[in-house]
């Protein structure tokens, strides 16, 4: 809502500064979003005549003025403007003048002195014109300060109103909630019934009462649809943004802004019969003034006469019933209609007028008669015209109701943490115009009609604090108990994982949970993933189910960056079908990591090698540590099939690690392989409670053995049987060398195990220690076909 | 006896001249040695008179003595030098950087958010969790936003397709965190059921939400920080006082000022907006919104299971990524989701 300042300063004048003023407004809730002066900061220009207008003797486009400018005198002027003729009366910028970008000075134009400059509308900031100098009316005084003729010392002041202040929609509603705030004497413009001079008028009839319970019309007959809106009238609206058009339509937008009621201009030659506020007929359409044809929905009440629609209530008027510059007699509604019968109406056709934005968040439905006699008189003073009778049509079981809310002092002092006192919360509420009575120690306030946005207690408080002042709430920090929270010790928290992968080189990304479905196609082979209706674009059209392709994203800009080494990684929710949700999907919370180039930093003190799956793999086994990972092989589309591993703890499977699929490193341009994981967040939270085990203080035998096994020999269920087999007192079984070459035939490799053993009972003898070894080697070999490499 | 003093003359000059530890060891034999002189003078003893075998064998023992401590003495000293040889041998370049890989870092944006959880932890707040796809009703019904309000229109919400290509209406991907507040409730009204009174609930939840909206400061998907704390006298004195001592406490300021103005929500009543002004710095003197709060409404209450006449409560809803901007003096929403090493590395 924009508005003009000194409309506002006519109806409340309170002592406060324009900056003050907007503070208010801003601290009482409706935010001053911009305040802005209505004209650019300029000096010195005065209200001019031309007397005499000669073409310039040295140039073709100048013309040699002499400007009368009052008591500033006869000045002669030399002026480039196309429509500079003798007779005009326009701004002029005196010598010292300070415009926008220029300074006015004395100078030679072409040989000839020239003593001011007369000024454009775009010269002053008034608006971007084309037309040269600004004209004023004839009647303008010669010599005045333009700025106090054109009102130029005013303020456009915009509110970001919330939808439930609709009754600041108007000056009159402002001007209410300014009086309530600073106690200034509100001055309204006293609205007087117009009498009839005729007695013809059009019957209404409510087909639908409940989506409009009062209109009133009234007829004026011959009225000059051609005079012309009044400066004073024009300025305002124009100063609230909404355009001049002509005298009947500024009429009724301007009572739209001074009271909040959206009124309606027919032509009445265009009526045949009653006015009916009906529901459309089947297929019905309608050709609206914004030249758009609407087939409304059933559910939208149409305002009608016997033969045809005419427009769509609360929201448009019809092309062909509206007003024209041959309208002689009009017919005017001036209606209530109800925020349900009008809410979302508008938006559904993809546009919204100032009608339905006032009336879907409520206008006062005690308005309509005084707005229209309002604009009656508005009409007569300036178009002339002959007023009929104002015909009223009230349902008014389905008015809104105004239920009596009661506000229990002691509430309001729980509510808000105060004690405000009993004289200050009535004086709040009488204030607001309120109507109210005294029970005990309560108020049973009765909401006023412009008001949608009082059902409760609440509200009531909301409107004591808000006038109050939220600033004049103390705050300072609350009390409560002291309990302490839980700490449990076997759980950690997302952001120590966070640390963990931080500690060790990756960096973390937060990707958008849209993708491309191609993502998941790719990295998924998910045909059916979860699919937004409205995404902003294509590529983020899918909800993932899985991070990796984020992660591959992330790689492949890098690599467009530069970047040679990466680790990335992402905690972050996956979404999956799941009829067992409430939802109806799963959303599991992940982390995945990828690494891709060198595996280390570029240094000088280590030899440089390419990350591969073990990199990875150890960064895996360090997060979940104490705790053991195991691996099976996977076929997984993301992942190369060879290269490819789930992830099982406890031998329940939480996630996947492996190297991208060549097949996708080509697709997706990626130089160098890249390497995954991603697995479950929830099983990296859980994080066992030490348990100690005694310490042994006899000491250890340690033997290596090397097992010369099948090349495709998986060393871990290897080194799960010996483990299996191994006597207590062994106490690891740790694989320190993997060799394959000189000495192995092709198909073998040669895997170094150290044995440790110690038991906590005695020193163990070379003979516990040899049939351990035993036990081992005999089990590699029956098992696993190994021979003890000599 | 003269003899005896030249031979320790000899002996030390000797020493001296050994330059090394092993050459040392075979002058110490010329003296010293089963062959050496001294031994043979001492074993010459036996053929002197007795009368003057215990002087003259105290006179060789003293010089024996003195040639032990001469030798003692050169041992020491060739020890430092050798060591200070080696010392000097081994001196590696100290600036040459240390071995091994670089930290990664974590995102500026879980940074605040963690903050925001520890500040909150620290006087009682538990963290909660709820999901990203969401119920209609938990995002929009039980948050006392009516049927007809724009927030659920498609030109704020993301909506999904069924299998048959047709809009869902029950689901939505969350506009904000604020249904966490519903479940919080209800599950912590299920807890204590058996009770009479219901100990305080304090959650503060962090998450990602979702708007179609995306512009140079607009991301579709975003942070939000969303804390609730009702109990039999929370009131609107409290949550000024909590969000006014977490503003200065994130930003470890009190060069900052805090203001509550009247604002709008469906779910909370009285309902503020919260803007600071930082009192230095490029964003001097300027009320930024940080964030909407207010007074639980009645209806989300008993939304939630909780008699409002019996408790009150207040619940806040924060931008952790404008937190984060002003924190940081990040001037690009984008970076946040833009995945760039180099800005990412600057968090570590």
């Amino acid at each position: 809502m924009q508005f003009s300042e000194s409309w506002l300063r006519a109806l409340v004048n309170p002592p406060l500064s324009t900056a003050e003023l907007c503070h208010l407004l801003t601290m009482a809730g409706l935010e001053v979003e911009e305040c802005r002066p209505a004209g650019a900061d300029f000096s010195h220009v005065v209200v001019a005549r031309i007397l005499t207008a000669e073409k310039h003797p040295d140039a073709d486009k100048l013309k040699l003025c002499s400007v009368d400018t009052g008591e500033h005198g006869v000045l002669q002027i030399v002026c480039g403007a196309p429509n500079a003729a003798a007779g005009l009366i326009v701004p002029c910028a005196l010598v010292g003048a300070q415009l926008p970008g220029i300074e006015i000075k004395k100078v030679k134009v072409r040989g000839i002195e020239s003593f001011g400059m007369l000024c454009s509308a775009r010269e002053l900031g008034l608006y971007e014109d084309h037309g040269g100098l600004l004209t004023l009316p004839a009647d303008a005084p010669i010599g005045r300060n333009i700025r106090s003729y054109l009102n130029l010392d005013d303020y456009l002041i915009t509110l970001k109103l919330t939808p439930n202040r609709a009754d600041c929609l108007s000056l009159t509603g402002i001007a209410r909630e300014v009086a309530a705030l600073t106690g200034a004497p509100l001055t309204l413009p006293s609205i007087d019934p117009v009498a009839a001079v005729h007695d013809e008028a059009r019957g209404v009839v409510l087909d639908v009462p409940a989506a409009c319970p009062r209109y009133c019309g009234r007829i004026v007959r011959g009225v000059n649809s051609k005079a012309a809106t009044p400066d004073w009238m024009k300025q305002r609206i124009e100063r609230c943004g909404v355009r001049y058009i002509s005298a009947l339509v500024d009429v009724t937008n301007y009572v739209m802004l001074e009271l909040g009621q959206p009124l309606h201009a027919f032509d009445d030659a265009e009526l045949s019969g009653a006015i009916h506020v009906r529901y459309p007929n089947a297929g019905e359409q309608l050709l609206l003034l914004n030249e758009q044809t609407v087939t409304p929905r059933v559910d939208t009440a149409l305002i009608a006469d016997e033969a045809k629609p005419l427009a769509m209530a609360g929201i448009m008027g019809g092309e062909h019933s509206g007003i024209s510059d041959a309208t002689t007699d009009l017919f005017l509604e001036s209606a209530f209609f109800t925020p349900d019968a009008i809410a979302g109406k508008a938006r559904a056709l993809g546009f919204s007028s100032d009608a339905s934005y006032r009336y879907e968040r409520g206008v006062d439905f005690e308005l309509q008669r005084r707005a229209l006699e309002r604009a009656t008189q508005l009409i007569i003073d300036i178009c002339g015209g002959q007023p009929g009778p104002v015909v009223e049509t009230v349902a008014p079981e389905h008015l809104p109701e105004r239920a009596p809310v009661r506000l229990r002092l002691p509430r309001v002092a729980r509510v808000l943490g105060i004690e405000l006192g009993f004289a200050r919360i009535e004086k709040l509420v009488a204030g607001m115009g309120f109507a109210y009575v005294r029970e005990n120690d309560a108020l049973v306030v009765t909401p006023p009609s412009w008001r949608f946005d009082i059902e409760i207690e609440e509200d009531l408080i909301e409107e004591i604090v808000r006038l109050h002042g939220y600033d004049n709430i103390p705050a300072p920090p609350p009390t409560a108990r002291c309990e302490m929270l839980p700490l449990p010790e076997a759980s950690r928290g997302p952001m120590a994982v966070r640390h963990l992968l931080a500690e060790r080189g990756f960096h973390e990304v937060v990707n958008y949970s849209f993708v491309a479905a191609e993502w998941e196609a790719d990295f998924c082979a998910n045909a059916n993933p979860v699919r937004l209706a409205n995404p902003i674009a294509s590529q983020m059209g899918v909800m993932r189910s899985s991070l990796i392709g984020g992660l591959v994203g992330t790689l492949v800009s890098n690599l467009k960056r530069q970047a040679e080494r990466v680790r990335v990684f992402e905690v972050g929710r996956c979404f999956i079908n799941d009829a067992a949700q409430d939802t109806g999907y799963d959303q599991p919370l992940r982390v995945a990591a990828l690494i891709s180039g060198p595996a280390q930093p570029e240094q000088w003190g280590l030899l440089m090698r390419t990350a591969d799956f073990y990199d990875l793999k150890g960064d895996l086994e360090a997060l979940f540590a104490p705790r053991s990972l195991s691996f099976a092989r996977v076929t997984h589309p993301a992942l190369h099939p060879g290269r490819a591993a789930c992830v099982l703890l406890y031998g329940r499977e939480i996630g996947v690690i492996g190297e991208i699929h060549p097949r996708w490193q080509q697709q997706y341009e990626l130089a160098v392989a890249a390497v995954v994981f991603e697995v479950e967040l929830a099983a990296l939270l859980a994080t066992p409670m030490p348990a100690y085990r005694e310490v042994s203080r006899f000491p250890a035998v340690v033997r290596d053995i090397a097992l010369v096994v099948p090349q495709q020999t998986e060393v871990r269920r290897l080194q799960d049987a010996l483990q299996e087999v191994a006597p207590g007192y062994v106490r690891a079984i740790r694989l320190f060398d993997v060799y394959q070459g000189k000495g192995v035939t092709p198909e073998s490799k040669s895997l170094a195990f150290r044995v440790v053993m110690q038991d906590t009972e005695k020193t163990l003898a070379d003979n516990d220690a040899d049939a351990a070894i035993a036990k081992l080697v005999q089990t590699a070999a029956e098992r696993f076909g190994a021979q003890l490499r000599k | 006896m003269e003899n005896l003093e030249q031979l320790v003359t000899q002996a030390t000059a000797d020493f001296t001249a050994a330059n090394e530890l092993a050459r040392l060891e075979d002058v110490k034999a010329v003296y010293l040695g089963k062959d050496g002189s001294l031994t043979a003078l001492l074993k010459g003893l036996g053929k002197l008179p007795a009368e003057e075998r215990k002087s003259a064998g105290a006179a060789i023992n003293a010089a024996k003595t003195q040639i032990e401590s001469a030798l003692a003495a050169r041992r020491e000293a060739l020890r430092i030098a050798q060591l200070a040889a080696r010392l000097a041998a081994e001196s590696l370049d100290i600036t040459l950087p240390g071995r091994g890989s670089a930290r990664g870092s974590i995102h500026p944006v879980m940074r605040t958010l963690d903050r925001i959880e520890q500040l909150f932890r620290s006087i009682g707040f538990e963290v909660a969790d709820g999901p990203e796809i969401e119920t209609d009703w938990h995002n929009f019904t039980a948050l006392n936003t009516p049927a007809n309000h724009p927030a659920r229109s498609m030109h704020d919400t993301f909506y999904l397709l069924d299998d048959a290509g047709q809009v869902r209406h029950d689901v939505l991907l969350r506009t904000h965190t604020s249904p966490v507040q519903i479940r919080s409730m209800l599950a912590h009204v299920e807890k204590f059921r058996h009770l009479d009174t219901m100990p305080e609930i304090r959650v503060i939840c962090t998450g990602r939400v979702y708007r179609v909206d995306s512009d140079a400061t607009h991301s579709p998907m975003f942070h939000q920080v969303e804390g609730l704390w009702v109990g039999e006298d929370v009131s609107f004195a409290d949550l000024k006082g909590v969000v006014a001592d977490f503003l200065r406490r994130f930003f470890e300021s009190d060069d900052l000022k805090v203001r509550f103005r009247p604002s709008f929500f469906p779910f909370t009543e009285p309902s503020a907006e919260i803007d600071v002004a930082f009192m230095s710095g490029p964003m001097e003197g300027r009320w930024l919104e940080i964030a909407g709060c207010g007074m639980v409404h009645p209806n989300v209450l008993r939304f939630g299971g909780i008699d409002p006449e019996r408790y009150t409560g207040f619940a806040f809803g924060m931008g952790p990524d404008r937190l984060t901007m002003l924190r940081y003096g990040i001037n690009d929403l984008r970076l946040f989701f833009d995945g760039d090493l180099r800005f990412l590395s600057q968090f570590q």
